[in-house]
């Protein structure tokens, strides 16, 4: 029974966001409430000299100022500081622990008063002297100091030699340069003091069990000394996936004490957390003359920080597009003084794909063919890597059907052929992949006799729709209206769940419900067909189905008794059931969503000034379980590609190593003037393989694949290859 | 020269009526209108992105014009009516722009939610806008990270009675 699974369902917490009801991580509060105001060094590197708190102490309302040498005790081993997706290799950063500064905007103290305005008036008073170091945070410069590190995929054949004897090649490097998440809200945590050492935390977190622990192991305490609450998330993207160092330092605080504290990350502040890191994309392509891929050689060098290694798999998603004989992928770091980068919507992919997806353009202009038909020429039905085929794979269907709604057959190929009025019109097209990944999730559904579930699990919905999509699931499985679900997440003390990202909540969390639900299914079955008189009395128990309020006869909704009914005759008041989910283990099939993407564009050629006035993005990613949120994703995906390829950038000078443009006005991301017509289009994609709903997960491929169909509109308008993103007027008229 | 550390202004008292009800706070003057909502009221309805006014989280509704409440100092507003999204709902029924935001699904973490609809309440007030192009525009004060802007216009018009 589907009545909801599937159907453009409204969000289940949209009244509690559109009437300022939904509470963020620093909008609870406590008796006693003080706040803490971080004070961030200036320098990128080097040591604390001299940090002199006695002026900012003195100022009332002022309760103290934590520094490395005067704050409650952390931990002292990296693995306590280790959380749930830190990198493998490294330390990580430890907040207020030495006098080591390791990167330009790393906190150094943290000023504690009865109100924030005074905390933050006090923290100018907090005087530092540095001990600099030599440093380095440019990319480029660095370029030859890279280390390889293991890449994605083992090499196939000769790449190189390939490469070399092609007869038509394609070589460029291709520059994505540092971004920054900048969810709307403000990373915040508020403590409540609990007493006797025990604390509630609320956090902006993308995982409150991650954090729950990370706290337990910093600051040594037991599991039940510590809450973590997150129930909403103003937007995260991948920054809220690791603890961040304000939950450190108001918990810090409240230890300190021993009162409620909050602490709230200024919008500055933000660009000291983690970031998308610049990346060089050095893409290689080489082909016969009709297009058909010969060899594939992909090189990301990329930023980490100076103490932890971050890599992601950029360079080897054409693994799983293109077929060719001979493919090298390789990743490269560069350790400079910068904090350590993190995922950022759909990381590696969106910036290594964007590479690939322009270098796929530039080789179709070289061989004379059509981009479209370039890709479906070298379409690979197999994950080459593993030599595998796909649980589902129906990207050909998002060609035809993008090309189609967005009319590429119009497509004249010659760049600068097309305009409307004063303005030269692109047309450009890229592939977008992700995979499909699921993780073990726990859920307790408690029913009662009212005919009311409740739904638990630790899970965050970061804006993600989880609330929505948890309670379609639940709505169907236990044959109710979605009214009678409630769903309860982000509570560390609830069922497990890892951290809300990599696009596998969705089906994760709906495999959870759909087992706890099963169980109450029995459980009722059971107790219906052994009533006196049952019209279920002779009925398989896997027959019986829960559908609109009773326990029913698969197809004959006449046989049924109602779940109060069976309830009140085996004296129960309610049914509990906890499950936790595995996905069977199958490494027969490649599992991965897809996406074609077409973009327009319209620029002023005298102006340099781009519009990007249409994008169709044609999806398959299985069963969408909510059409209407799911669009959104996709949409925002969309929005997100569109600010890649033409506003984002974190600008550092690095002649200080220190970024200029750490606020939301010059960082640019789209504003809604930025945004015209965007189309989604999910293609049908039945999955019977990859999990019982065929769902595959919708938060990264919306945004993998529209840079570079954008760059390639560009290039189409005007005739001129811009490889070093975002696209700016200043590229295109110089 | 002088401690800075004691150049903590008085307080000021100030009245506010807000969404309906009057208030009166004693405010240091540089106390700006959205921390008094929301520290001193309890009204975080009204949300902090960026303390800078770049990116209109906080806009709320000041005599009947929106403003952005983190660049307003509270005490200047002495006497002003102040709405916020808390005061947007009557008796219980949704404001037509926050039935229109959930029909659209303009939204997705909701964090900038509370300022795009007292924003698009006072662009309503203004009767500037009169299509998609113009709404578009005079909504760009209003950031949002999670990309909803097509369905934020498509809910304005439904409030607008456009189709």
């Amino acid at each position: 029974m589907n009545a909801y699974v599937g159907t453009p369902t409204s969000r289940v917490d949209g009244r509690a966001k559109v009437t300022g009801t939904a509470k963020y991580a620093g909008e609870f509060t406590a008796n006693g409430l003080v706040h803490g105001f971080v004070v961030a060094a200036t320098i990128p590197r080097g040591r604390i000299a001299r940090l002199d708190t006695s002026e900012a102490l003195r100022v009332t309302g002022v309760l103290d100022v934590l520094t490395h040498t005067h704050r409650p005790p952390l931990a002292d081993k990296d693995e306590a500081w280790m959380d749930e997706v830190a990198p493998d290799e490294g330390s990580p950063f430890r907040p207020l622990y030495d006098d080591n500064i390791k990167f330009n905007g790393q906190p150094i103290a943290l000023v504690v008063a009865e109100d924030w305005e005074t905390a933050k008036f006090a923290a100018t008073l907090v005087h530092v002297e540095y001990q600099e170091g030599a440093f380095g945070t440019d990319l480029e410069a660095g370029r030859d100091k890279a280390i390889e590190v293991q890449g994605p995929h083992k090499p196939r054949g000769d790449a190189a030699g390939a490469l070399a004897g092609a007869a038509v090649r394609h070589e460029a490097d291709y520059f994505i340069p540092t971004e920054h998440h900048n969810p709307m809200e403000l990373f915040a945590t508020t403590v409540v003091w609990d007493g006797n050492g025990r604390i509630t935390v609320y956090d902006k977190t993308q995982g409150v069990q991650n954090v729950h622990k990370y706290l337990c192991g910093v600051f040594g305490k037991k599991p039940d000394d510590i809450r973590v609450l997150s129930p909403y998330v103003g937007g995260a993207f991948g920054s809220g996936l690791r603890p961040q160092y304000q939950v450190v330092l108001a918990t810090l605080g409240a230890l300190a004490l021993k009162r409620s504290v909050r602490v709230v990350l200024t919008r500055q502040q933000m660009y000291g957390l983690g970031h998308r890191p610049a990346t060089i994309e050095r893409v290689g392509l080489g082909a016969k003359p009709d297009g058909t891929l010969e060899a594939v050689a992909h090189e990301a060098t990329a930023v980490t920080s100076r103490y932890e290694d971050f890599s992601r798999n950029d360079s080897g998603w054409a693994e799983q597009l293109y077929r060719s004989p001979n493919s090298r992928y390789s990743h490269k770091l560069v350790r400079l003084d910068v904090s350590t980068p993190c995922d950022m919507r759909a990381p590696g992919a969106a910036s290594g794909v964007c590479a690939l997806e322009c270098a796929m353009d530039e080789l179709a202009v070289a061989l004379k063919l059509d981009p479209l038909e370039l890709r479906l020429k070298c379409y690979s039905d197999r994950d080459q890597s593993e030599d595998l085929p796909y649980t589902s794979k129906q990207l050909r269907e998002c060609y035809a059907r993008g090309a189609e709604a967005f009319g590429w057959s119009k497509r004249n190929p010659t760049p600068r052929s097309m305009r409307d009025d004063k303005e030269l019109v692109g047309w450009g097209m890229a592939t977008g992949v992700w995979e499909a990944l699921q993780m073990p999730v726990a859920v307790r559904i408690v029913l009662t006799a009212n005919g009311h579930a409740e739904v638990y699990c630790a899970a965050s919905d970061i804006g993600t729709g989880t609330y929505t999509i948890v309670a379609q699931v639940a709505a169907d499985a236990l044959g109710l209206p979605i009214e009678s679900i409630s769903v309860k997440l982000a509570d560390s003390t609830l069922p497990q769940a890892p951290v809300e990202g990599g696009s596998w909540m969705a089906a994760s969390s709906a495999h959870a419900v759909l087992g706890a639900a099963e169980d109450i299914r029995r459980e009722l079955a059971r107790l219906a067909k052994t009533m006196p008189a049952s019209p279920l009395g002779g009925v398989d128990a896997a027959d019986v189905i829960l559908v609109d309020g009773t326990i029913a006869k698969a197809g004959d909704k006449g046989r049924a008794v109602s779940i109060a009914d069976a309830m009140r005759y085996g004296k129960l008041e309610r049914i509990e059931k906890h499950k936790l989910n595995h996905f069977a283990e199958d490494k027969s099939h490649a599992r991965n969503t897809h996406s074609a993407v077409f973009a327009e564009v319209k620029i002023d050629e005298q102006l340099g000034v781009i519009r990007v006035t249409r994008v169709v993005s044609a999806v398959a990613a299985g069963r969408i379980l909510n059409t209407k949120t799911g669009r959104s994703q996709i949409m925002g995906g969309v929005v997100w590609g569109i600010g890649m390829a033409l506003h984002e950038e974190t600008v550092t000078d690095h002649r200080f190593g220190r970024i200029m443009n750490a606020n939301i006005a010059e960082y640019h991301i789209p504003v809604n003037a930025d945004i015209h017509d965007i189309e989604v289009i999910f293609v049908e994609e039945r999955d019977d393989r990859i999990n019982a709903l065929g769902v595959k997960g919708l938060g990264e491929i919306g945004i993998v694949g529209v840079p570079a169909a954008i760059a390639n509109a560009v290039y189409h308008a005007t005739g001129k290859r811009i490889r070093r993103f975002p696209i700016t007027l200043d590229k295109l008229l110089a | 020269m002088a401690d800075a550390a004691n150049q903590i202004a008085n307080r000021i008292p100030t009245n506010l009526v807000v969404n309906g009800v009057g208030r009166t706070l004693d405010l240091v003057p540089w106390t700006t209108l959205l921390d008094a909502l929301r520290d001193h009221l309890g009204l975080t309805g009204t949300k902090k992105g960026c303390d800078h006014g770049q990116c209109g989280a906080c806009t709320v509704l000041v005599d009947g014009r929106r403003v952005n409440s983190c660049l307003t100092l509270a005490v200047m507003k002495d006497g002003a009516e102040i709405t916020t999204v808390e005061g947007l709902a009557r008796d219980g029924a949704l404001h037509p722009l926050q039935q229109a935001f959930i029909d659209h699904d303009a939204f997705q973490c909701g964090y900038c939610t509370p300022g795009q609809i007292c924003s698009a309440t006072g662009l309503l007030a203004e009767g500037h806008a009169s299509d998609a192009d113009e709404i578009r525009e005079l909504m760009s004060g209003n950031l949002c990270r999670c990309g909803a802007y097509p369905n934020i216009v498509a809910a304005i018009q439904q409030a607008m009675g456009q189709p």
